[in-house]
C-alpha cells in the first residue's frame, strides 16, 4: 500500500514507539538497577534494605496495579481500593479463625474479593461513571469511609494477630539475611501480576476487556459486552488489592484497620509514577518507591519513618508537575 | 448558574433563628450548631474552588489544620487575641493557598484530587515530626479557652460576613471569570481570561476560608490543636459537604454544612451499629446514597423543586 | 420473500433532536444496497438505528427477528457487522488483535476465517503485529472491512467508506466489497457520499432527505432519475 522507506519508519511499523523520553526512562531504570547492584555488592546493610524495599515495593505495586486496572477500565480513581484490600484481609483472618488453613483462606478470600469488586462496580460505580469527576471521587471516598466503618464495627479496632504463611526463617546469601517472608511476598505478588497479565495478553476475554477500556463504542459494535468487562475489571482489581493486603499484613505483624492507608498513598504515587494507564509502570513504580523509601529512611537520619508519607506526597507532586503521563505513559503513534 | 439570592424574608428568618437558638437549646446542641457554622465557612470556601473553578480538593483539611495551629500556637506563645489569630489564619492560609494553587495549575481532575488527598494525609504528620514547635502528638494548647456560646457566635458571624464577601466576589468580574474557567477553560482563555490568576486566586480564597474554619474548630475543641483532629476524614467532610451543597445556593451550603456537621453526631446514636462506628458506616453510606440520588446536590434538588412549583 | 433486513417507520433521535422521521427500507439477501443523500439527511443514523447505537423506535427486523430493543453488542451477536464512520478500528491494538476482535462473537478457532480474509487482503498478513494506528487511512479502512468480514456477518453496514481516502483506494475498496458480495454472498448496506461509486457497486438504493426516504429503486433506475443525476451525480 504505502512505502515505508526509512529504518525508523520500519521500526515504527512494527509497533515500536521510539521517542526520546522512552529512551531516557529506560536508561534511568538501567542506571538505577546498576546502582542498586553495586550497592548490594558493597554493603550487606544496603542489600538487606534493598531486599526489604523490593518486597514492600511489590505490595505497593500490586495495589497500584489494581488502581491502574480500575482507571483504565472505568476512568475512575478508586480511593477506596486500599480499604477494600484491608477488608478482604480481615475476611481472610476471620476465615482462619474459623479453622481454614492459610492458603485455603487465601483462595476463598480472592474469590470473595472478585465478587465484591464486580458487585461494587455494578451497584455504585456504574450510575456515576459518566458524570462529573467529582461525583466518582466522592462515591469512592464515601466507600472508603463506609468500609472503614464496617471493618471497625464488625471486627473492632484492636490489633489482631495473623499467622505469616512464610514462617520466620530466612536464607543467607553472601552475608545478607533474606527472610522467607520477603521472598514470599515478592513471589506471590509476581505470580498474581503475571497471571493477570497473561489473562489480558493471551485470552479472548482479556482482549475484550482491553477493547472495552480503549473504545467502548467500537467494542460493543463487535459484540463485546462492555458493561460486563468493566465489572470484571473491578473484580480483578479487587483480587489484586486482596493480594496486596494479604502480603502487606505480615510485614506489619499486626492487623489493624489502618493497615492500608499509608500504602494507598504509596500506591497512588507508584501508579502515577508509572503512568496511570500503564500496568507495567505501576508495578515498576511500586518497586521503585518501595526501594527508594526504604533506602532513604535507612540512610538519611533526618528522614524518619514518619516522614515517609509526606515524602511520597512530594514525589507524587513532582512527577505530576514534571511528567504527568508518568514514566511509562503510553503515547500511541497515530496517523490522523 | 446564578447564585440564588435568597429572599430577604427567608434570610431574616434564618437570622432570627440563629439569634434565638442559644436560648432554647442545650449547651451540647449549641456546640453542634457551632460545628455546623464552622463547616459552613469551610464548605463555602471549597464551593468557590470546586463549584466555580472546577478544581477538586480533598485536602482542605490541611488548610484547616494550618489555621487551627496558627491560632493555638500564637495564643500559646504570644497570648495573641483570639480574633486576631483568626485574621492571621485567614491571611496565612490565603498565602499558602496561593502557593499550593500554583502547582495545582498544572493538574486537573483526578490528578489534583490525588495530590490533595496525599496532602491531606501528609500534613498531619508534620506536627509529629516537628514536635518542639508544633507539639507533636500531644498537641498545642492555646492560652485562652472560650465557651460554646463564644464559638457559636463567632462561627455564625464569620459565616455571615464571609458569605457576603463571597457573594460580592462572585457577582463581579471575578465570579464571571471563575465560572468561565469552570465551564470551559479553552473558551475562557480564548476570551482573554487569565487562567492562572483566577485559578490560583480561587485556591487562595478557599484556603483562607478553611483557615478561619480551622481556627474556630480548634477553639471549639477547648483551644486544643492536635494532629488526630485534622485527619483525612475532615477533608472528606468538607468535600462531601460541598458536593451535597451543590452549586450556587445558600440553602445548599447550609444543607451541606448540616449534613456533615450533624450526621456524624447523629449516627453515633444509631442503635444497631454502636457508638463509635456508627459514624463512619452511616456517613459513608449516606454519602454514597446522596451522590447516587442527588447528582447536583441540594442546590440541584432545590432548582428542580422550584421548577415543579412553577409548572 | 422477506428481505434480510426490513425497516418500517423507523424514527431515531439524539437526545431531543429527532433525525429520522419514519424510514422504511428493505435489503434483500445477497444484495448491495446504497443509501444516498445530502449531509444531515440521516444516512449514518439509519445505520446506527440498525446496529442499536442510537435511540430508535419503529420496526427493525433481521430475517424476521426484531432488533429494535437490542443494544449494539446483542445486534452484533446476531450477525450484523457495522463499520462506522471513522472506521472503529482500535488504533492502540495490533492488526491481528483487531481481526481477532472482529471474530469476538465466534466460538472456537477462527483460522479458516482469517485465511479467507488474507486472500482478500494479502498484505494484512505481513502486518499482523503492526499497531493499527500506524497504518495509513486507506489501510485502516481496509482493516475495518477485513475485521467486519472475519465476523462472517449476515449483514454488513458500511458507513461512508470513501471518506478521506484517495480515489484509487476508494475504487479498490469498492472492488473488494463487490467481490465479497459476489463470492461470499455478503449482504451490504452502504452509506456513501460518492453516489456514482455507490450506485455502481449496488443493486438498489434509497435516497434520504431530512430524515425521510424520498426516492428508491434499483441502481439503474436511480442512475437514470433526473433529480438524482442533478443532485448527486453532477450531470
Amino acid at each position: 500500500m504505502s512505502a515505508q522507506t526509512s529504518a525508523i519508519a520500519g521500526l515504527r511499523a512494527r509497533g515500536w514507539t521510539i521517542d526520546s523520553s522512552a529512551a531516557t526512562v529506560v536508561l534511568l531504570l538501567l542506571a538505577a538497577a546498576v546502582f542498586l547492584l553495586i550497592g548490594c555488592l558493597r554493603s550487606t546493610n544496603f542489600a538487606q534494605l534493598t531486599v526489604q524495599g523490593v518486597a514492600l515495593g511489590a505490595v505497593y505495586g500490586s495495589l497500584a496495579l489494581a488502581l491502574v486496572l480500575v482507571y483504565r477500565a472505568t476512568h475512575v480513581i478508586n480511593f477506596a481500593q486500599g480499604e477494600l484490600a484491608m477488608l478482604t484481609t480481615y475476611i481472610a483472618w476471620d476465615l482462619m479463625e474459623h479453622g481454614l488453613s492459610y492458603w485455603a483462606a487465601f483462595a476463598v478470600t480472592l474469590a470473595i474479593a472478585f465478587a465484591l469488586g464486580t458487585a461494587l462496580e455494578v451497584t455504585i460505580i456504574r450510575p456515576v461513571q459518566h458524570r462529573s469527576v467529582i461525583a466518582t471521587v466522592i462515591v469512592t471516598v464515601g466507600l472508603f469511609v463506609l468500609v472503614d466503618g464496617v471493618v471497625n464495627w464488625i471486627w473492632g479496632g484492636d490489633y489482631k494477630f495473623m499467622q505469616s504463611p512464610f514462617g520466620n526463617g530466612s536464607f543467607t546469601v553472601g552475608g545478607v539475611v533474606i527472610s522467607h517472608l520477603y521472598v514470599g511476598m515478592v513471589a506471590v505478588v509476581l505470580a498474581s501480576v503475571v497471571l493477570v497479565w497473561a489473562l489480558f495478553r493471551f485470552t479472548k476475554l482479556g482482549l475484550g476487556m482491553r477493547a472495552a477500556a480503549l473504545r467502548p463504542a467500537a467494542a460493543s459494535l463487535v459484540g463485546v459486552r462492555v458493561d460486563w468487562m468493566l465489572a470484571i475489571g473491578w473484580g480483578l482489581a479487587a483480587v489484586l488489592g486482596a493480594v496486596a493486603g494479604l502480603m502487606a499484613e505480615p510485614s506489619q505483624i499486626f492487623l489493624s484497620p489502618t493497615l492500608m492507608q499509608p500504602i494507598l498513598v504509596y500506591a497512588f504515587a507508584a501508579a502515577v509514577l508509572g503512568g496511570l494507564e500503564s500496568p507495567a509502570g505501576a508495578v515498576i513504580g511500586g518497586v521503585a518507591i518501595g526501594v527508594t523509601l526504604t533506602l532513604i529512611v535507612g540512610y538519611v537520619p533526618e528522614i524518619s519513618s514518619e516522614l515517609q508519607l509526606p515524602f511520597a506526597f512530594a514525589v507524587l507532586l513532582l512527577i505530576l508537575l514534571i511528567k504527568p503521563s508518568g514514566l511509562f505513559g503510553r503515547r500511541e503513534v497515530r496517523r490522523v | 448558574m446564578r447564585r440564588q439570592i435568597p429572599a430577604l424574608s427567608a434570610l431574616l428568618v434564618v437570622a432570627a433563628v440563629l439569634c434565638v437558638l442559644p436560648f432554647i437549646v442545650s449547651d451540647y446542641n449549641l456546640s453542634l450548631a457551632a460545628q455546623v457554622g464552622i463547616f459552613f465557612i469551610g464548605i463555602l470556601g471549597l464551593n468557590i474552588l470546586t463549584g466555580y473553578t472546577g478544581q477538586i480538593s480533598i485536602g482542605h483539611g490541611a488548610f484547616m489544620a494550618i489555621g487551627g495551629y496558627t491560632t493555638a500556637v500564637m495564643s500559646r506563645d504570644h497570648h495573641t487575641n483570639l480574633v486576631v489569630t483568626m485574621l492571621m489564619a485567614f491571611a496565612i492560609c490565603f498565602v499558602v493557598g496561593l502557593i499550593v494553587g500554583l502547582p495545582a495549575l498544572r493538574l486537573s481532575g483526578v490528578y489534583l484530587a490525588l495530590v490533595t488527598f496525599a496532602l491531606a494525609v501528609s500534613v498531619p504528620q508534620l506536627p509529629l515530626q516537628y514536635s518542639t514547635f508544633l507539639g507533636g502528638s500531644g498537641g498545642v494548647q492555646s492560652h485562652r479557652t472560650v465557651g460554646n456560646l463564644w464559638v457559636y457566635t463567632a462561627a455564625w458571624v464569620c459565616s455571615a460576613v464571609l458569605f457576603v464577601l463571597a457573594w460580592l466576589i462572585l457577582r463581579g468580574r471575578l465570579g464571571r471569570a471563575f465560572r468561565a474557567v469552570r465551564d470551559s477553560e479553552i473558551a475562557a482563555v480564548a476570551s482573554g481570561v487569565e487562567l492562572p490568576i483566577y485559578k490560583t486566586l480561587a485556591f487562595g480564597i478557599s484556603a483562607a476560608y478553611a483557615g478561619v474554619a480551622g481556627s474556630l474548630f480548634v477553639l471549639a475543641a477547648n483551644g486544643f490543636a492536635q494532629p488526630s483532629e485534622f485527619d483525612v476524614f475532615l477533608s472528606l467532610q468538607l468535600l462531601v459537604g460541598a458536593a451535597v451543597a451543590g452549586l450556587g445556593s445558600l440553602w445548599g451550603i447550609l444543607a451541606g454544612a448540616a449534613f456533615v456537621g450533624l450526621l456524624p453526631q447523629v449516627s453515633t446514636s444509631v442503635p444497631v451499629i454502636g457508638a463509635q462506628h456508627g459514624r463512619d458506616v452511616v456517613f459513608g453510606a449516606a454519602v454514597i446514597l446522596v451522590m447516587l440520588l442527588l447528582p447536583d446536590g441540594f442546590a440541584g434538588l432545590l432548582t428542580r423543586l422550584r421548577r415543579l412549583a412553577r409548572a | 420473500m422477506t428481505a434480510l433486513l426490513e425497516l418500517e417507520d423507523v424514527e431515531a433521535r439524539y437526545g431531543p433532536v429527532h433525525v429520522l422521521h419514519g424510514i422504511s427500507l428493505a435489503v434483500e439477501e445477497g444484495s448491495v444496497v446504497a443509501v444516498l443523500g445530502p449531509n444531515g439527511a440521516g444516512k449514518t443514523t439509519t445505520l446506527r438505528a440498525v446496529s442499536g447505537t442510537v435511540r430508535r423506535a419503529g420496526s427493525i427486523r433481521l430475517a424476521g427477528r426484531p432488533l429494535d430493543r437490542l443494544g449494539p453488542a446483542a445486534v452484533a451477536r446476531l450477525g450484523v457487522a457495522h463499520v462506522p464512520e471513522g472506521r472503529g478500528t482500535f488504533s492502540e491494538l495490533t492488526v491481528w488483535e483487531n481481526l481477532r476482535l472482529g471474530a469476538y462473537t465466534r466460538r472456537g478457532s477462527i483460522q479458516p476465517e482469517l485465511d479467507r480474509v488474507f486472500t482478500y487482503f494479502p498484505w494484512l498478513s505481513d502486518r499482523r503485529r503492526q499497531q493499527a494506528g500506524t497504518l495509513s487511512g486507506g489501510e485502516q479502512q481496509m482493516l475495518a472491512l477485513a475485521r467486519a468480514f472475519v465476523h462472517r456477518p449476515r449483514l454488513l453496514l458500511l458507513d461512508e467508506p470513501s471518506l478521506g481516502l484517495a480515489p484509487v483506494l476508494v475504487a479498490e475498496l469498492f472492488r473488494i466489497v463487490r467481490e465479497l458480495n459476489e463470492e461470499e454472498g455478503l449482504t451490504v448496506l452502504v452509506v456513501e457520499q460518492n453516489a456514482h461509486l455507490a450506485l455502481q457497486a449496488a443493486n438498489a438504493g434509497y435516497v434520504l432527505e431530512a430524515g425521510r426516504v424520498v426516492l428508491s429503486g434499483s441502481s439503474e433506475e436511480l442512475r437514470a432519475d433526473d433529480s438524482v443525476r442533478r443532485s448527486y451525480l453532477g450531470y
